[in-house]
């Protein structure tokens, strides 16, 4: 073939292409929607480590729904035992064992999907954790960020309704004990935790509204609200690491932001990258330590579910533990543990209102005072303590003397940083204004 | 910059969670000591061995009912040796290990239904098998006249006394001693025992080498992409930068 | 990950000199990364794929089935289960087998030309030993399972007739001319570990 040809023959399928395209964009907005999220979004130039955590958000995401998929082929919501027979594990446990066990590469699906629900979680608090530190949830950007917490909660009734289809150990005490908070409420609690399980306690009718919120009504609403976070981000457009909007320069002639390049191919390639680096830390977990030391999967969840038989220590998956500690950290009133409950939920509904507790002058933490720093760093360090004791039981550190009215070592210590926790948000308004920034330059650096 | 410290200031943070977990462990530690078990996937003789104590001691009253028995395979039985030498009679190659033990009836002599034992190395962890089941002694005070240094009352009596012997507990030294001994010597008995332990690793997950195996694979193949990926990354971004 | 972006995208979007003559180095890892994306992506999909092939509990439950057919009647017949389905015994008289040799004309495949069979079961009226006849007891046509009619009268030699839609096979599986199904039953494999003992499921040579 001469290369005249070949070019001829090249020219005719990309013609036939831009017919098709054509004949589509006259009836769907392909192309348009192709520019305006794509290859005409312009993101800013300097994104740095923390921006690839959005992208990898959609991965997991989008992992965690086909292997959902997979495993909804094979796992049996019942809790009945298993060829009927009384003390046999449940037909729903059963059914896990057997993806991990007979269903051809089952076990690969099952540990992607566990170890995706921790990793989302991974991904999702260092995203929220960027989103801070440069103030990523400020004006005009507070309804993403409204959309990204409603995507938080989301994800953590994900994540409690799906830990209890093993039907383990762990799952039947973990949903009895979260459900039972429910029964703190004052006047309705108890008929409220009663609707909520559809019996006396955590049983079949339980798995199975738990499968169904779990495997279609949260998925619904996850993927309504991407999609709702994603179109307001790209209407306002994003932030970046020096909190400058690149919106405010543009060439003169195009109307193009000067420091915004094309969100294709630049960030798909550089978000490539990303994913592979993640898909690597992903597979070791998969391949080599899919319970990474019984924080992803429990040993105890390997026990079948028993009614009659409490664990000795009962604590939430890793992502829990900072609300759970701060649940047990507040003390009762009376005899009603509904105040822990209150703070509980509290603690997760908090960062909802950063957008307007925030007062600062500046947005990046590039130019924010050391007052702020102190206080954010306070609140990581928090937030991981909390994290760590919540995994643990209360007395796992003894108690203080008589001078402390022999309190746990760990409660206090758990207090403490309750506190702190909350002070980072409710005094927000007053030391991010009190802050001695720094100036900020008119364009993004580096 | 500014950023540099508060970033050193989280990883020291960080620092503090192993830490912390470290002392965890520390504490875990003085409870009951447990021993380490000879766990040894690639050792086929052992699994074998194991296998058959189990079949021959385990499976009268636990049943196994996610394992299947030509999961046998994988540890260097064939099919036919299976069928001749394990199987009990009118059982398949490919059926699971169930008992004809009733859980009911169980109940009542034992207090407790057997439990299912498929996963019981992933709950306990193989060295709180090991050290279990090398941990009986005598004791008139329960129902059956064994108790347990790691499973205090424990409702299973010791099946394998005949073997091991029988063991007398000092509550104030922790130390078990033997009083009567076995067919077996400690050393043959720890040997026994570590086989099954190691059989009952390999039947709790025993897709579990073949995953290691695939995972050098994966992660050599995603090196090769991430060279390649941030190559073309490169390739692109020279023009921004 | 979308991989297949060309260099067309960013002319116009960015201002430089690379969109008009073509970046070779960026030519060289798209298609390499390209090509071993696709690579991984096929082979991700694989677990996935096989997932829902049978497991080994359907293996299991499909394992072939020793059928003791010492006390099945002459002029009788017994239903075994293999794969889920019915799989009939019928104990062939002499009688019976001398009536199969007189209706051929009416058969729509009287000498088992279509493969429905393994080929140790063209002879002998589509069975190892002619007394017995095995084969699946589900319809061709659409998978009811027939019922026996051995009554004999002067114009039916007993067979059997499908409830769903009346198709009509002889003491031989064979299908009669003017039936809904399109072929003779079913013969599977088969082969006998004893004089009295069916293995169902695997041929004489041992295969599956």
């Amino acid at each position: 073939m001469t290369n005249k040809s070949v070019t001829e023959k090249k020219s005719v399928l990309a013609g036939a292409i831009e017919n098709t395209v054509n004949w589509v964009d006259e009836r769907f907005p392909l192309t348009s929607n192709v520019k305006a999220h794509l290859t005409e979004y312009y993101a800013p130039k300097n994104f740095n480590f923390w921006y690839f955590f959005g992208s990898l958000a959609m991965l997991v995401l989008v992992i965690q729904i086909v292997t959902g998929i997979f495993l909804t082929m094979h796992y049996k919501p019942d809790a009945s035992p298993l060829d009927g027979i009384l003390g046999n594990p449940s037909v729903a446990f059963a059914s896990v064992e057997y993806i991990m066990r007979d269903v051809p590469w089952g076990y690969v699906i099952r540990y992607m999907h566990s170890t995706g629900a921790s990793m989302f979680f991974v991904v999702i608090y260092l995203h929220m954790f960027r989103g801070i530190i440069y103030s990523s949830y400020r004006n005009p950007r507070e309804l993403i960020w409204l959309f990204g917490m409603g995507i938080f909660l989301a994800l953590m009734g994900e994540a409690f309704f799906g830990y209890l289809l093993p039907w383990g150990q762990m799952s039947y005490w973990g949903a009895q004990v979260i459900t039972s908070l429910f029964g703190t409420v004052p006047l309705i609690g108890p008929d409220l935790m009663e609707w909520l399980r559809g019996d006396y306690l955590v049983g079949d009718a339980t798995l199975n509204r738990f499968f169904a919120f779990h495997v279609i009504a949260l998925p619904l609403v996850l993927l309504g609200l991407v999609t709702a976070h994603l179109i307001a981000l790209h209407e306002v457009g994003s932030n970046n690491p020096d909190g400058v909007e690149i919106k405010k320069t543009k060439d003169k002639k195009t109307g193009i932001p000067l420091d915004g390049i094309p969100f294709h191919p630049y960030y798909t390639v550089k978000d490539m990258v990303g994913v592979v680096v993640f898909l690597i830390v992903f597979s070791a977990i998969i391949f080599f330590a899919p319970e990474v030391g019984g924080y992803f999967l429990e040993a105890n969840n390997f026990v079948p579910a028993n009614p009659l038989v409490t664990p000795s220590h009962i604590a939430p998956t890793w992502y829990f533990t900072p609300y759970y500690s701060i649940l047990r950290a507040v003390p009762p009133i009376g005899v009603s543990q509904f105040p822990g409950v209150v703070a509980m939920g509290l603690s997760v509904v908090v960062f909802a209102f950063l957008p307007w507790l925030d007062r600062g002058a500046v947005k990046s933490i590039r130019y924010r005072g050391t007052l702020y720093k102190k206080w954010l760093f306070a609140f990581v360090v928090s937030f991981l303590v909390l994290g760590y004791l919540g995994t643990v039981p209360a007395d796992k550190f003894g108690q203080f003397g008589a001078w402390l009215g022999k309190a746990d070592i760990a409660t206090v210590v758990a207090r403490i940083f309750t506190v702190v926790y909350f002070a980072f948000f409710l005094l927000m308004p007053w030391y991010t204004k009190r802050d001695k920034t720094l100036p900020v330059p008119e364009r993004v650096t580096g | 910059m500014k950023i540099k410290n508060i970033m050193k200031k989280s990883l020291l943070a960080l620092a503090l969670i192993p830490s912390l977990l470290l002392t965890q462990l520390a504490v875990a530690n003085e409870s009951v000591h447990l021993d380490q078990a000879p766990i040894d996937a690639s050792n086929h003789d052992s699994l074998q061995r194991g296998a058959r104590t189990f079949i021959n001691s385990c499976l009268n009253c636990h049943s196994a009912s996610f394992m299947r028995y030509n999961r046998l395979q994988e540890i260097g039985l064939t099919e036919k040796q299976i069928k001749d030498n394990l199987l009990f009679a009118g059982e398949k190659v490919g059926d699971t290990m169930k008992v004809s033990m009733n859980k009911k009836e169980a109940k009542v002599w034992l207090g407790v239904a057997p439990p299912d034992l498929s996963v019981e190395v992933r709950a306990r962890g193989a060295d709180w098998v090991y050290t279990y089941l090398r941990s009986f002694y005598r004791d008139d005070a329960r129902p059956t006249g064994w108790n347990n240094v790691v499973y205090d009352k424990v409702a299973m009596p010791h099946v394998l006394y005949e073997l091991q012997g029988e063991q007398a507990f000092n509550h104030e030294t922790h130390e078990l001693t033997l009083t009567k001994p076995g067919k077996l010597s400690t050393e043959e008995y720890n040997t026994l025992i570590g086989d099954l332990t190691n059989y009952m690793a390999f039947m709790a997950e025993p897709g579990r080498q073949q995953r290691n195996h695939l995972g050098w694979f994966v992660l050599l193949f995603l090196g090769v992409l991430l060279v390649l990926t941030y190559k073309l990354k490169k390739a692109y971004w020279k023009d921004i930068h | 990950m979308s991989d297949n972006h060309s260099d067309k995208h960013q002319a116009g979007s960015q201002s430089e000199p690379a969109s008009t003559s073509v970046d070779l180095e960026k030519r060289k890892f798209l298609i390499a990364t390209s090509a071993v994306g696709a690579l991984g992506c096929a082979a991700a999909a694989v677990p996935f794929v096989k997932s829902m092939t049978p497991s080994e509990r359907a293996k299991a439950a499909g394992a072939p089935v020793e059928v003791d057919i010492a006390k099945v009647a002459p002029g009788e017949m017994m239903v075994a289960e293999y794969r889920g389905q019915p799989v009939w015994i019928i104990h062939r008289t002499k009688e019976m087998l001398e009536k199969l040799a007189h209706h051929d004309a009416q058969l729509k495949d009287p000498k088992s030309e279509v493969p429905q069979q393994p080929d140790y079961c063209k002879e002998n009226d589509r069975a190892i030993k002619a007394e017995y006849a095995v084969m699946l007891g589900t319809c061709t046509h659409l998978g009811c399972s027939p019922n026996s009619r051995f009554d004999v009268t002067p114009d039916w030699d007993g067979g059997f007739v499908c409830p769903c839609h009346g198709s009509k096979f002889d003491l031989a599986g064979r299908v009669f001319q003017g039936s809904p199904a399109p072929t003779n039953l079913v013969v599977p494999k088969y082969h006998y570990l004893t004089e009295t003992t069916l293995l169902i499921g695997v041929d004489p040579e041992g295969k599956a």
